[in-house]
């Protein structure tokens, strides 16, 4: 487990690098000066720009400026934008608010997810079986900022149920945005779980199981829906990543102050710096999700052992 | 970029192969029809075909499909009024029976606009499936058949690509781009969409290629290209094929997400987007501006969804 661990890690070298390059590069192919932009109508000293310059690191090579910028992250060092504010301050301040946003939606949609899928695959091919079917494809049809507009004016304006949007309700400010965003992965794990749990009540095992007289309870739970939830915990291991990343239509509707707002806002006004700084520790947030799946695998399987 | 890559592995049979091209062409040609006609290979698809006739959900969303796409190809059909004919005087003006659906602020015909929006959607969600899984086929194949040092290389990559979270590296790219039409947004979502398909493709050759048929194919001296073409695609594209009815809906609904968003299309493109977009600052004195866009749009994502649920119930054998 260790040395698969570390290999693990040590592989992540590469997807980190590749990926915040490509962000970093992207970002900064940005046409036009933003040392010039900062002047506006009467152009600044060549001495005064060259210091700006050199300061931010603009005079360098493009890859000699990322290098410097990840020995930077590094170090915790995100960086500043270029009205001298912490980058790293920009996110400490909105984390928090996408991170309850997005453990509420992981909750919900694991929570309701699972139950829904479990009763359509103990159900195979019956009523509820079809009920959910059909019902978790239609939610997962209805676009998401659809969804959320439809919620707001119906749970939040007509029967005035829940906070429509901002923070200023507390924690049930986070309700309808939580519910909003877990419902499409909510759909797939109950469709993934059904499809799971009715193949696997079909294995030998599970007929062993009940042959030699064990109650349904524990041939189901024990048995099968362990088995099952190899496919579940790695779609849900991927998705918190993905909740992360797929908050910015959600915060946008609810007009949260969380990270992918943030980063919506800072693309649009140009700043490379936050949204560099965002991208890179979403893409470490997805990373390690996934290597959390990788080691939850095994505690699940035991017929993985890792070498 | 196939021949030379295709010609390297079999370098040190390549006078029997150059001999026996003739006869290769032929044998492999008799091993086709067998695939069709006998027990294994094609008949999966007719097998396929005769399930899915008789669906009504396969029927349901073949319906919803063909509709949306005649509204795709011939708006005239559904509506005589001009949908960029507006009279301001008409602003916001709430559905009649002569305007099912009403007018917007600029007070054009709504009902015209949902209709004619329905062509941009359409041609950004096939455009963008078929080029992302071409992409994918033909990297998958390289990635699964060849092995080795090109599938790490490919691994690498589409891991590198899964990191970033697809909206938020549709917005950075797009805007970055000052115009942007259907070009750019269909661009930019097949850079975005192939590895997964990719992935499900090159393991699904990896697969294929131990089969039985393809060593015999190999044996009686067919090329690579065509074992992957004639031999392995055939069999390994039905996971492909099903994700991407799948895929003509998500991309659909991620094109409008963008449009909303203010980063994909651009006025005076007619779409879905972004008349939910400018529907979204008066969700409550005009919902009928959210209602309309949004149900067309979450129907037509429903009904390819829908097709690739119908085609996965027939194509996988294991849920027979």
């Amino acid at each position: 487990m260790g040395r698969y661990l570390t290999r693990r890690v040590l592989q992540f070298i590469p997807v980190f690098i590749g990926a915040t390059f490509l962000i970093f590069a992207l970002v900064f192919m940005i046409p036009g000066d933003p040392i010039r932009a900062l002047s506006g109508d009467k152009p600044l000293p060549q001495s005064v720009q060259d210091t700006l310059r050199a300061q931010y690191n603009l005079d360098k090579p493009l890859w000699q400026q990322y290098a410097l910028y990840v020995g930077g992250v590094v170090q915790g060092d995100f960086g500043e934008d270029f009205r001298g504010r912490d980058v790293r301050e920009i996110m400490t301040e909105r984390i928090p608010v996408t991170a309850r946003l997005a453990i509420y939606a992981f909750l919900f949609e694991m929570v309701i997810g699972i139950i829904a899928g479990i009763m359509a695959g103990l159900n195979f091919g019956g009523f509820i079986d079809n009920l959910i079917r059909i019902s978790t494809l239609v939610v997962i049809s209805i676009p998401i900022f659809v969804f959320g507009f439809m919620a707001q004016l119906l749970i939040g304006v007509r029967f005035d149920l829940l906070p429509v949007s901002g923070l200023r309700d507390g924690q049930a400010s986070y309700i309808m945005p939580a519910i909003v965003l877990g419902s499409v992965s909510l759909a797939y794990i109950a469709r993934l779980t059904r499809t799971s749990l009715a193949e696997n009540m079909r294995a030998d095992y599970v007929r062993t199981a009940t042959a030699k007289g064990l109650t349904r309870r524990r041939v189901v739970g024990v048995h099968a829906l362990r088995n099952s939830m190899i496919p579940v915990i790695t779609f849900l291991g991927v998705d918190l990543g993905a909740l992360m990343g797929g908050a910015i239509i959600t915060e946008a509707i609810f007009n949260l102050p969380g990270i992918g707002n943030a980063v919506y806002q800072a693309t649009l006004r140009q700043e490379g710096t936050v949204v560099v700084g965002i991208v890179t520790f979403l893409v470490l947030v997805f990373m390690i999700s996934n290597l959390l799946v990788d080691v939850l695998y095994a505690v699940l399987d035991p017929r993985i052992r890792y070498e | 970029m196939f021949c030379t890559q295709c010609s390297t592995p079999g370098s040190g049979m390549s006078d029997f192969r150059d001999a026996g091209v003739q006869l290769s062409d032929d044998a492999s040609d008799l091993a086709e029809i067998d695939e069709t006609q006998g027990v294994g290979g094609a008949s999966l698809w007719s097998d396929a075909w005769k399930e899915l006739r008789s669906s009504p959900v396969f029927l349901v969303s073949l319906g919803i499909i063909i509709l949306i796409s005649v509204m795709a190809i011939a708006p005239g059909l559904f509506t005589n009024a001009d949908p960029r004919a507006c009279d301001l005087s008409n602003s916001l003006g709430r559905p009649s029976a002569e305007h099912w659906f009403g007018f917007d602020l600029q007070g054009c015909d709504y009902y015209a606009r949902t209709i004619y929006g329905a062509r941009i959607s359409v041609s950004i969600g096939l455009t963008v499936t078929i080029f992302a899984g071409l992409l994918a086929v033909v990297m998958g194949s390289l990635a699964g058949y060849y092995a080795g040092a090109t599938d790490s290389v490919i691994a690498r990559l589409t891991d590198i690509w899964f990191a970033i979270p697809t909206i938020l590296g549709a917005i950075v790219i797009l805007s970055l781009l000052g115009t942007r039409g259907f070009f750019q947004v269909s661009f930019v979502l097949v850079i975005l969409g192939w590895p997964t398909m990719l992935r499900l493709y090159r393991s699904s050759v990896l697969s294929v290629k131990e089969q039985d048929y393809i060593e015999a194919a190999r044996a009686l001296g067919a090329s690579d290209f065509r074992i992957l073409s004639k031999h392995i695609l055939p069999n390994a594209i039905a996971p492909v094929l099903i994700y991407a009815a799948i895929t003509v809906g998500v991309i659909i609904s991620a094109e409008a997400a963008l449009s909303f968003l203010g980063v994909g299309l651009q006025l005076p493109a007619i779409s879905w987007g972004l008349m939910i977009s400018g529907a979204q600052t008066r969700i409550l004195s005009a919902p009928h501006l959210l209602l309309f866009p949004g149900l067309f749009l979450s129907v037509t994502v429903f009904g390819f969804i829908l097709m690739g649920d119908s085609l996965r119930d027939a194509l996988d054998p294991k849920s027979r």
